[in-house]
């Protein structure tokens, strides 16, 4: 799990690649809660994430509710095609409520 | 999800393994006796099973395809579908593809060409048994039902609610779902986040999620709690049943830990209830728990209500109960990894040579309560030693039962009707044995259906039954093992294996050789009598590499052939590579070690047969000829024998030895040893053992010495019968 950062005025852009599963769990929430508290909206472009699993789903879903909470802004973009299958699956586009590509074209890239 | 689950995922090989073989048995059983109904269920719970597991760690090509296998099974089981050879034969051909997959997945590389090809032609195979009704649309996307059309009313309503520690345990409620999903249409599902703490107090290896799910499926209630079966312990299921009542939600709501106006709206939100359905419920049931009287069991609510039938509960628990004892009796065998057997093994071994240190160290001090613990001690050990070589015994019968379906297989390929008599399976052998000696058997079970076995025509002009008789046979004998592979075929053609071998130039022309001797030579490197080749095996062919297969196992190998009735090739292995019960012997200053199953008796050496010694090779035995070896001479010790000898006779595979040694000194735990590459070609060693001083005893190789006395005592008898010199004291027998 690689997580890199971006800032483009009081956005803060959150490039995830790799597995979000319980083995990286652990360092991924720290890494996330300090990103939150740091800007007013947080942007997660999940396009390169290549696994998903429930660890991972219920990080995100902590990181909307505290974002809701905080009222700052939370959005995931670029949903990978496994982030999608389980989105899918668990019924979650509409609870996070962001827009989501499906995966005909190439994985869309928010800047 | 990922595979790196290390050890669940090798447990789950080994059970999907085993489950396999006992598919293959049910099928095999089932091709004798097709009304067999435990033997289709069986093999129905093995493909389920392996079904199911692997749908857990997300091994989806295995999935796919043993579904298509279970769902024919399904009809077998149901009775639509009446089972035939070639059905069989399918069956064990989907059985081997899943193996295959099984492999694949377990060496981590791709599915070849190949494979996928057999596995198309299989599932197409499958795909023509199902009719065509069932078939539409369900290969492409896993989680469509299995088609056919439906009723509004047939939805099942499953509340999952997952134990913290499911992450940790290595499994993701993500595949659960997802293989629930194999079973029908997934038509709403809900997560619920209302467990998730605050971030600060959320750990997030822990799983706080939650489940409403309606499925759409055809499965049986058995089925959908079964897919959670793995994690029953881990997580709070609830399943209602299609066309449930309101107050059965009512009731599953309170159940619930969330909030129950919450999970009302999710219910509604799901098409479980309607909202007027879901308020009228909520009223009126609050107006009964305002009277709530004692607590009753729940089963008796349930019957009260008119919810289940009295019997259904009966049911339940009586299934309850069944499952219980599964559980206890699967808890009586546990997984050892064969590494820590050795090192137990090994030190074993240890505390056997220590043992005799401090038992001899009592002797020599001559303290009497020393030397009584000292043998408690060593009693002790010897129990200790006993047990645990016997953990490493397992019965032949499961290496026998293989041969089942080789038989099968290959009969079937050479259009010859032949039966495995399989006896002695319970006989046990050390497990790195019967690891060994799969391939070496496999040769002769083809060997012997190929060329021993006659064709029915040829077996009926010669008044024999038109099914031939294969026979696998184990028992124990004098510290070994003795395998036996026999056929009722045509026997070994004594003339044409001589001419060979005298053409070969294994034997010389005009060498005088027992039929025993003769059939052996098929044993001989190099002899093969190549105008029976087949795509099997010819005869001889490698028959070679069988003897030095079993040699190197300590091992030896022999045939019986009578024209006209069968062969029998007998295996001979030691029972164990480790520790053995030995006999210690003396002679001159040095110790040797037979091993004690061999010894037959003890006794003295005569000054009659003393003063004959220098003429003949052999003694008189209470009127029997014993051959005899004297070790001094053998192993060239310098000195003179003592006063009086002793010989201690030994038996191996039939023939009686005798071994002239100067002093008997009792029994003794022998750890083997192995020697070094140099003495590899000594004769007459097997190995070396150390002794409670230190000093280095070796073990005496009985079958060769046994081999070699016979030998001399033929070559000898030979002699005095063809030339007959004076000087040779009578070497007939009386």
């Amino acid at each position: 799990m690689e997580l890199d950062s971006e800032r483009h005025e009081n956005r803060l852009c959150l490039h995830a690649a790799g597995e979000m599963t319980i083995y990286s769990a652990a360092e991924l929430k720290p890494t996330i809660l300090a990103a939150l508290e740091q800007s007013d909206e947080v942007d997660i472009d999940l396009s390169e994430v290549s696994e998903v699993d429930t660890s991972g789903v219920q990080l995100l879903m902590l990181m909307k509710r505290e974002a809701l909470a905080a009222g700052k802004g939370l959005t995931l973009s670029g949903h990978s095609p496994a982030v999608l299958e389980v989105f899918e699956l668990l019924g979650l586009g509409s609870w996070f409520g962001d827009p989501q590509v499906l995966p005909a074209g190439v994985a869309r890239r928010v800047a | 999800m990922s595979l790196d689950l290390g050890d669940a995922l090798q447990t789950f090989f080994a059970e999907s393994r085993s489950l396999l073989q006992e598919m293959e048995e049910g099928l095999l059983r089932l091709e004798t006796a097709p009304d067999d109904a435990e033997a289709v269920n069986a093999v129905f719970r093995a493909a389920h099973t392996i079904k199911g597991s692997s749908g857990l760690f997300g091994l989806d090509d295995i999935v796919a395809f043993t579904h298509k296998a279970e769902s024919v099974l399904d009809r077998v089981r149901n009775g639509e579908l009446a089972l035939n050879e070639g059905l069989i034969g399918l069956f064990l051909g989907c059985r081997d593809h899943i193996e295959r997959l099984l492999d694949i997945t377990a060496d981590g590389t791709e599915m070849d060409a190949d494979t996928r090809h057999q596995g198309e032609a299989l599932a197409a195979q499958l795909g023509q048994c199902m009719g065509p009704a069932a078939l539409p649309a369900e290969t492409e996307a896993p989680l469509q039902s299995l088609g056919g059309g439906r009723m509004a009313g047939d939805t099942w309503h499953i509340s999952l609610r997952f134990g913290r520690d499911v992450l940790k345990n290595g499994m993701d409620p993500l595949s659960f779902i997802r293989y629930l999903g194999t079973l029908g249409e997934i038509a709403h599902l809900t997560t619920l986040d209302d467990a998730l703490p605050a971030a600060a107090a959320m750990d997030p290896e822990c799983c706080y999620l939650g489940f409403e799910i309606r499925l759409r499926s055809e499965a049986d209630k058995a089925r959908i709690e079964g897919v959670f079966e793995f994690v029953r312990d881990d997580c709070q299921l609830h399943i209602l049943p299609p066309g449930s009542r309101v107050a059965d939600y009512i009731e599953l709501i309170e159940m619930l830990p969330e909030n129950n106006s919450r999970l009302g709206e999710i219910l509604v939100a799901c098409g479980a209830v309607t909202q007027r359905e879901l308020d009228e419920s909520l009223a009126l049931q609050a107006c009964e728990n305002a009277r709530e009287e004692a607590p009753q069991p729940l089963g008796e609510i349930l019957v009260g209500r008119q919810i289940v039938q009295p019997e259904l509960v009966d049911a339940a628990l009586t299934k309850q109960k069944e499952v219980r004892l599964r559980q206890t009796q699967e808890a009586r065998f546990i997984r050892v990894h064969a590494d820590k057997l050795d090192e137990l093994i090994n030190l074993v071994g240890e505390l056997v040579i220590a043992g005799a240190g401090a038992t001899l160290l009592a002797q020599r001090q001559g303290n009497g309560a020393m030397q009584e613990a000292s043998a408690l001690v060593s009693r002790l050990v010897e129990e200790i030693r006993g047990g645990a070589l016997r953990l490493r015994m397992v019965p032949i019968g499961e290496t026998f039962s293989r041969f089942q379906r080789v038989v099968r297989d290959v009969s079937k390929e050479l259009g010859k009707d032949i039966e495995l008599v399989v006896t002695g399976a319970e006989t046990e052998l050390d497990k790195s044995v019967v690891e060994k000696i799969g391939d070496p058997l496999t040769h002769l079970v083809r060997n012997s259906m190929d060329h021993g076995i006659e064709s029915a025509e040829v077996r009926a002009s010669r008044g024999k039954p038109a099914k031939g008789k294969l026979r696998l046979n184990a028992y124990h004998d004098s510290g070994s093992i003795v395998i036996e592979v026999g056929d009722d075929g045509g026997g070994l053609n004594r003339d044409r294996i001589l001419g060979k071998a005298i053409e070969r130039g294994i034997v010389g022309a005009n060498q005088s050789l027992s039929d025993r001797e003769i059939y052996n030579l098929i044993f001989e490197a190099g002899f093969s009598t190549a105008d029976q080749v087949s795509n099997l095996s010819g005869r001889g062919v490698g028959m070679d590499v069988v003897r030095r297969n079993i040699e190197a196992l300590r091992g030896t190998v022999e045939l019986d052939s009578t024209p006209g009735e069968g062969t029998t090739v007998r295996i001979r292995l030691p029972l164990t590579l480790a520790i053995i019960d030995g006999f210690l012997v003396g002679v001159g200053d040095s110790a040797y070690v037979v091993p004690l199953e061999m010894v037959l008796e003890c006794v003295e050496l005569s000054d009659v047969d003393r003063q004959a010694l220098a003429l003949r090779a052999y003694v008189n035995l209470r009127g029997e000829v014993l051959p005899f070896v004297r070790l001094r001479d053998h192993f060239e010790v310098d000195g003179h024998g003592t006063r009086r000898e002793n010989i201690v006779v030994v038996h191996y595979a039939g023939h009686k030895a005798g071994l002239v040694v100067d002093q008997l000194m009792g029994e003794f735990q022998t750890v083997i040893k192995p020697l070094g590459k140099m003495f590899s070609k000594v004769k007459g060693i097997s190995g070396s053992t150390i002794l409670g001083t230190g000093d280095v005893a070796l073990i005496l190789d009985v079958p060769s010495l046994v081999q070699q006395a016979a030998a001399r005592e033929a070559g000898l008898n030979r002699e005095a019968g063809q030339s007959g010199p004076a000087d040779r004291a009578t070497a007939s027998v009386q």
